[in-house]
């Protein structure tokens, strides 16, 4: 079965090995984020004090008897080791916990429509599965990575959307008008680029009140991270529209009568397409990388809603990397989406603008 | 046009740019919801001359414009008041700034070093084995969290014990010679510096390379060719320079990235800069400290980019004030 693909833009890219491979693995990632209570195995919420920071349980698949088995685990125990005077997570060895597939969990809305309990593992009664550990308060880290995939992975979409439209609009209307409009505007925005980024996020994201509601913080802090990208691109936009806005095209329809507005939305402002295509695509991984900073500093996403950077602070303990490595499973998803869109992106600046020299 | 007068628009340039940000980093701290003297009032060690000091020089009770004069004023004649643990703002700012711009110019340096040879060598493999790899080690070295990186380093120190871990100085950092003290700052910058340039590396060397390309294409070079002059001497001679020309403009660039980038970085290493000390000052709501931070930040992002300009200009005379 072969399915021809037309477009020689998308032909080039399915060409590039690495960069398929990228979005293969950026297709995994959003696949397991958007059904995320589906392969969680814990929710949000739950917490077994008693076994705070307990190590990843271990699935065996093959039996004392060296045969092969349903994969199976142990529970841990917490012992306190008398020699050492620190406590210990010793595996519970009587009981054999058989892993089971596609079994009865926590209930949650399939899709946010209809109930569902179905979850892709789970384990028998009496049985827990820690595929990554607990984290200090004894909640799940694997499904934790899941809920805060949704978060660390969707707010730069969401702030690209704010921003890209922002820098297009004023870049236009700044390039357009000319005079002392585009002065002062460019002004304005130049002026924004000269305060260091970082500086400005963290104070933006430290003045936000306290006792918001999470999904308040969430799009306050998508709408600050938008606000930090809009200017450097709004500056490029412009630069692109001094030159478009000489064309004879835009000359005519000028002569014809169009309105202002519908020169800069209708006639411009698409010239710049493939600029807008290739600066988005390279500027997402910036904003995740943003999130995740300021969510590991405490000033982004708070407990307890998970992030990617938020799941991250335990690691500013040394005992935590030191002993408990698993801990930083976040910062290698970050590492990875971050690889991937960024190969995404090359590839699709060198299909769309061979000769560019556009840096973002 | 002399040098001087290009020096001189330029500046004159970039006065409004610098009102504005004043401007709005004022207005956006000012009318958050924070008493800017709470934090001071609760400090027993501050007295009452100070706290009345204060809201003598802020003019608290005046309408908000007054405040911003009052303010604007009192930061150009150096005074930026009192920080929440009692000090002058001016003078811990003053010792941040200094570390930062080491462990910039430590980093700028190291990212030039390596990353143009990098770069060149880059081009001039251009579609070889070489010329992969570099393109995915750069992408994998500009995927990678600082602070993250910068965490995994920490394990790596306290680990084999070779890198001292947080600070700028030993201990003994004031019984040693000039000699001990240069290698130990040295020591302690290492890993900072390795963090950030890392990330910076991956820009510059691809930015060389694909300027070198575009030099190498130009009827210039071909010309060099074609009358018979050495491959080596065409590449140094013509093409090197003027590839090199436009990372002259990214410095300044450059230079703002790693300024914001920087902060995370002295986080973790608990590095003495500007980065940690506004980070610090924000999440302690040291409103003095945080809005004299900021302002320094971006005075120093425009001195960077005016400085990038200036050398531009001297490298390549045909640069104009834009």
């Amino acid at each position: 079965m072969a399915i021809e693909i037309k477009n020689p833009e998308l032909k080039r890219f399915l060409k590039d090995k690495i960069s398929v491979l990228a979005l293969i693995v950026l297709v995994i990632l959003y696949i397991a984020i958007f059904f995320a209570d589906f392969f969680a195995v814990y929710d949000k919420n739950y917490s077994k004090r008693n076994l705070s920071y307990s190590p990843p349980s271990n699935v065996y698949f093959i039996d004392e008897l060296g045969d092969f088995t349903r994969p199976y685990t142990y529970n841990w125990k917490r012992v306190f080791n008398k020699d050492t005077l620190s406590i210990e997570y010793k595996q519970d060895r009587e009981h054999k916990r058989y892993l089971k597939f596609f079994s009865k969990g926590f209930e949650y809305k399939f899709l946010g429509l209809f109930k569902c309990s179905r979850h892709f593992v789970g384990i028998e009664d009496g049985g827990e599965l820690y595929l990554l550990g607990l984290d200090i308060n004894g909640r799940d880290n694997f499904s934790r990575i899941l809920y805060g995939g949704r978060i660390s992975l969707t707010i730069g979409f969401l702030a690209l959307f704010i921003s890209f439209p922002i820098g297009l609009l004023y870049g236009g209307i700044s390039g357009y008008a000319g005079g002392l409009l585009d002065n002062i505007m460019m002004r304005v925005a130049e002026a924004i680029m000269s305060v260091p980024s970082f500086y400005l996020l963290i104070i933006l994201a430290a003045i936000l009140p306290s006792g918001m509601t999470s999904s308040q913080r969430f799009a306050l802090i998508t709408v600050i991270l938008a606000f930090i990208g809009w200017a450097g691109f709004a500056r490029v936009v412009r630069g692109m529209v001094l030159s478009i806005k000489t064309q004879d095209y835009v000359k005519s329809a000028v002569a014809v009568g169009c309105s202002k507005s519908r020169i800069i939305l209708k006639h411009i402002l698409p010239q710049t397409s493939s600029y807008v295509i290739i600066a988005m695509a390279l500027s997402v991984p910036s904003f995740i990388l943003a999130e995740s900073g300021l969510s590991f500093l405490g000033l982004g996403i708070q407990q307890p809603d998970a992030s990617w950077g938020n799941m991250l602070k335990e690691a500013q303990e040394f005992a935590n990397i030191i002993y408990r490595p698993w801990l930083l499973t976040p910062g290698f998803l970050i590492f990875v989406a971050v690889l991937s869109y960024n190969l995404i992106g090359d590839t699709i600046r060198d299909i769309l603008d061979p000769k560019s020299k556009i840096k973002t | 046009m002399s040098i001087w007068v290009f020096i001189l628009k330029r500046i004159i340039q970039s006065l409004p740019i610098i009102v504005i940000v004043s401007i709005i980093s004022f207005f956006l701290i000012r009318l958050s919801p924070v008493d800017p003297l709470a934090e001071l009032k609760l400090n027993p060690s501050i007295s009452k001359e100070t706290l009345e000091h204060e809201k003598q020089r802020l003019g608290l009770d005046k309408p908000v414009y007054v405040q911003y004069v009052y303010w604007a004023k009192n930061f150009i004649k150096g005074d930026m008041g009192t920080s929440v643990t009692g000090e002058l703002v001016s003078s811990k700012i003053k010792e941040r700034v200094l570390n930062t711009l080491i462990l910039s110019f430590s980093v700028l340096f190291w990212t030039w070093a390596i990353g143009i040879p990098i770069g060149v060598i880059a081009a001039l493999n251009y579609r070889s084995a070489y010329d992969r790899l570099l393109t995915i080690f750069s992408s994998i070295g500009m995927a990678i969290p600082s602070f993250f990186f910068a965490i995994l380093l920490l394990i790596f120190a306290q680990k084999t014990g070779w890198f001292p871990i947080g600070g700028l100085t030993s201990a003994n950092f004031y019984n040693m010679n000039i000699l001990e003290k240069t290698l130990d700052v040295m020591h302690h910058l290492f890993l900072p510096t390795l963090v950030l340039t890392t990330i910076s590396l991956a820009g510059l060397s691809r930015q060389m390379r694909a300027n070198l390309l575009d030099v190498l294409d130009s009827d210039y070079v071909k010309f060099a060719r074609a009358k018979g002059l050495p491959n080596y001497k065409v590449i140094i001679k013509h093409a090197l320079r003027n590839a090199i020309n436009p990372l002259v403009t990214m410095l300044g660039f450059e230079f703002a990235g790693l300024l914001s980038g920087a902060a995370l970085t002295e986080y973790v290493f608990q590095y003495p800069g500007l980065g940690r000390l506004i980070l610090e000052a924000v999440l302690k709501s040291d409103i003095n400290l945080v809005m004299a931070s900021l302002m320094i930040g971006s005075f120093m992002l425009i001195l960077g980019n005016i400085l990038a300009d200036i050398l531009l200009k001297l490298t390549d005379p045909r640069v104009k004030v834009g």
